[in-house]
């Protein structure tokens, strides 16, 4: 480490054409700059790389004293024991994982497709009361998750929601809804409205006119979106551990933090079913990229 | 083609907010009418609802001998330009012009041809073939009037379609705009904020102002004689000096001694202000005839034509135009004297004219 903050710190003057009194100056901040980043890299990705490797280390060398942190076989047999069970066929971790897919997907598709047109509504019309409402929208999300699992939970049992994927896709349709609503009336009120009021005037109805043409100039809007609300519900563990409890029906977060608290703790299993379990969102996450700084620096710059 | 007719035309929003207040309007058939009025005064809201993007609240609205209060904007046979082009960014130029054309499910050679006649009017041949983002802001607002024509519409709607251009290319649009409304003969309503375009475009221009249209008149009524003290401050550059005046002996006079010919009748007993345009007025060597004694405040030497601004001794300054070579410094003392006719006179409370 100390080789690379050195290099960086060479290669600065070289580049650097600013007047040599403020050179030294730049070259020392430069110097505790890339010092100070270094340290925080370290802490950060320190917990992750530990993950990673301790998921293709034989048991004997995740439990060595001291730690190995080079020299370890490489397996894969976690990763076979995340999707396989030992007697044959699929491991419990394995339908976790898959209803995770189907609660996430599900739920953002459902917050997708009822916030988009809230969204354009709240842009377009005059809406009475329309500040008051949006605030109340946003005001649901106010409040941590887990004030209002007990209550929650309680109704659920009365509707027969407990322990049923619909359940959770309710929930989580409802938390991202709000969200929805409020990054997509960003993007809308970036698209002119006289698109639609020229085609409407072309002879097209206002529907048609806002699925013909605002739509498509939303899509980098709504895939920015949809992946937030996606993280969120594959991330999301305090509902689906209080409203879920069968194998069948439990997503991948509560069903990783189950393996810890037996007798032993197969800690090869845990880190190989998490990096499984962070594979999706990073992948979306780097897709989208360039649209999620968009969405999240929108309202910025004023045109 | 067909005349518009706007009755008691009001609108008023969820929030309580009135931006169109009882306007009645009368826009003839073939007529270039243009609405002025500041930024809020409504002149946009009553186009939306003309063009049915808005519904009013009461009120009707005709065009030809069709009540179109219910009729949806695709229905009512007119066609808009806006302010932004609102050309369809994923179609090419000619796609952008056949598009009203195919929505109405015309058959595909008069399509082309329509499109073809709306192109040579427009000149518009090399462009037929890009994108609106290939094109510059003038060629955009060229296809966007394409656009509205292509489809021989009863009447044209143009909210501001020139606001967005460099002034130079404004004048250019501007002719052709007024060239090609004769041409056609189309009714056309015109909505800008800019007088000088209102002036020169409008056979007869509506002036509004917090939602009530305060004149309407052709230009030169509009700029001879404003209907109201906004009317007159809003029209001309530099404004009408609006000079508090006491009737006495039968002639106006100021309070700096400067005497105006009287209108044939003026009321008694009110506060009164005269409307005098700067070119009515003309700054003289000190003691000609006819004039009062002034000192020159500053001087706006603006090439073809020096705006004096004079101190006459009245409670406000006064704004003359004269040409360039007639030359006093700053601070020099002068005469001022009324060149010009009957000054219009308003009431000081009502606002309005009297005389």
């Amino acid at each position: 480490m100390a080789v690379s903050v050195d290099e960086a710190a060479s290669t600065g003057p070289v580049r650097d054409h600013t007047p040599p009194a403020r050179r030294l100056g730049g070259r020392g901040r430069s110097v505790l700059e890339v010092a100070l980043l270094t340290v925080l890299a370290v802490v950060m990705l320190f917990p992750v790389l530990w993950m990673i490797e301790t998921s293709i280390k034989e048991n004997r060398d995740v439990y060595a004293i001291p730690a190995k942190f080079f020299d370890f076989k490489v397996t894969l047999d976690h990763f076979k024991d995340v999707f396989a069970a030992s007697g044959g066929g699929r491991s419990t971790l394995s339908v976790s994982f898959l209803n995770s897919v189907v609660v996430a997907g599900v739920s953002t598709v459902l917050a997708t497709v009822l916030g988009v047109p809230a969204a354009w509504a709240y842009s377009r019309f005059s809406v009475k009361a329309k500040k008051d409402q949006l605030f109340f929208i946003l005001s649901t999300r106010f409040m941590p998750p887990v004030v209002v699992v007990i209550p929650i939970f309680l109704m659920y049992r009365q509707a027969g929601l407990i322990d049923t994927k619909l359940g959770l896709i309710l929930i989580y349709a409802a938390f991202n809804v709000p969200f929805t609503i409020w990054m997509m009336k960003g993007f809308v009120d970036e698209v002119p409205a006289e698109y639609e009021d020229a085609a409407m005037l072309d002879g097209y109805t206002r529907l048609q006119a806002f699925w013909r043409f605002t739509l498509p100039l939303l899509l980098p809007g709504i895939a920015a979106t949809a992946v937030f609300a996606l993280i969120f519900s594959w991330n999301e563990f305090v509902f689906a551990i209080f409203l879920t409890s069968s194998d069948n029906v439990r997503t991948a977060p509560p069903a990783i933090a189950g393996l810890i608290g037996g007798t032993t703790v197969d800690w090869g299993l845990v880190a190989a079913a998490s990096v499984v379990f962070a594979l999706p969102v990073l992948v979306f996450a780097y897709l989208v990229r360039k649209h999620l700084i968009a969405g999240v620096t929108l309202g910025a710059v004023r045109r | 083609m067909a005349g518009i007719e706007v009755t008691a035309l009001h609108k008023r929003y969820p929030d309580g907010t009135v931006a169109v207040d009882h306007v009645d309007l009368s826009i003839g058939d073939g007529e270039l009418f243009v609405m002025l009025g500041p930024s809020g005064c409504g002149k946009t809201t009553t186009l939306r609802a003309i063009a049915g993007l808005e519904r009013q609240t009461t009120g009707d609205i005709r065009i030809g001998d069709t009540l179109v209060n219910d009729l949806p904007p695709a229905e009512r046979d007119i066609a808009m330009v806006f302010q932004f082009y609102a050309l369809y960014p994923h179609l090419k130029t000619r796609d952008n012009l056949a598009f009203p054309l195919r929505a109405e499910g015309l058959p595909k050679s008069e399509v082309h041809e329509r499109v073809d006649e709306a192109a040579r009017l427009m000149r518009l041949g090399p462009l037929l073939d890009r994108r609106p983002h290939r094109l510059s802001g003038g060629e955009q607002q060229r296809v966007a009037l394409a656009r509205a024509l292509v489809r021989r519409p009863r009447a044209f709607l143009m909210d501001e379609p020139l606001t967005n251009l460099d002034a130079e290319l404004r004048a250019d649009m501007r002719t052709e705009i007024k060239h090609l409304q004769g041409e056609l003969g189309t009714t056309m309503v015109y909505v800008t904020h800019d007088q000088v375009e209102a002036m020169s475009l409008g056979h007869r221009i509506a002036i509004l102002n917090k939602g009530r249209v305060e004149q309407i008149g052709t230009p030169l009524e509009v700029y001879d004689r404003p209907a109201s003290l906004f009317c007159a401050a809003f029209i001309g550059s530099p404004p009408m000096n609006l000079i508090e005046v006491d009737v006495a002996d039968g002639k106006l006079r100021s309070q700096g001694g400067l005497v105006l010919a009287p209108p044939p009748s003026v009321p008694r007993g009110r506060r009164l202000v005269a409307g005098v345009r700067p070119e009515a007025l003309e700054v003289t060597e000190p003691g000609a005839e006819r004039s009062v004694p002034a000192r020159v405040v500053s001087a706006e030497w603006l090439g073809d034509e020096i705006i004096y601004v004079v101190d006459h001794g009245g409670r406000r300054d006064v704004r003359v135009r004269m040409p360039p070579t007639v030359r006093f410094a700053a601070d020099a003392p002068v005469g001022l004297r009324h060149t010009g006719g009957t000054p219009a006179v308003y009431d000081v409370s009502t606002e309005e004219l009297v005389a």
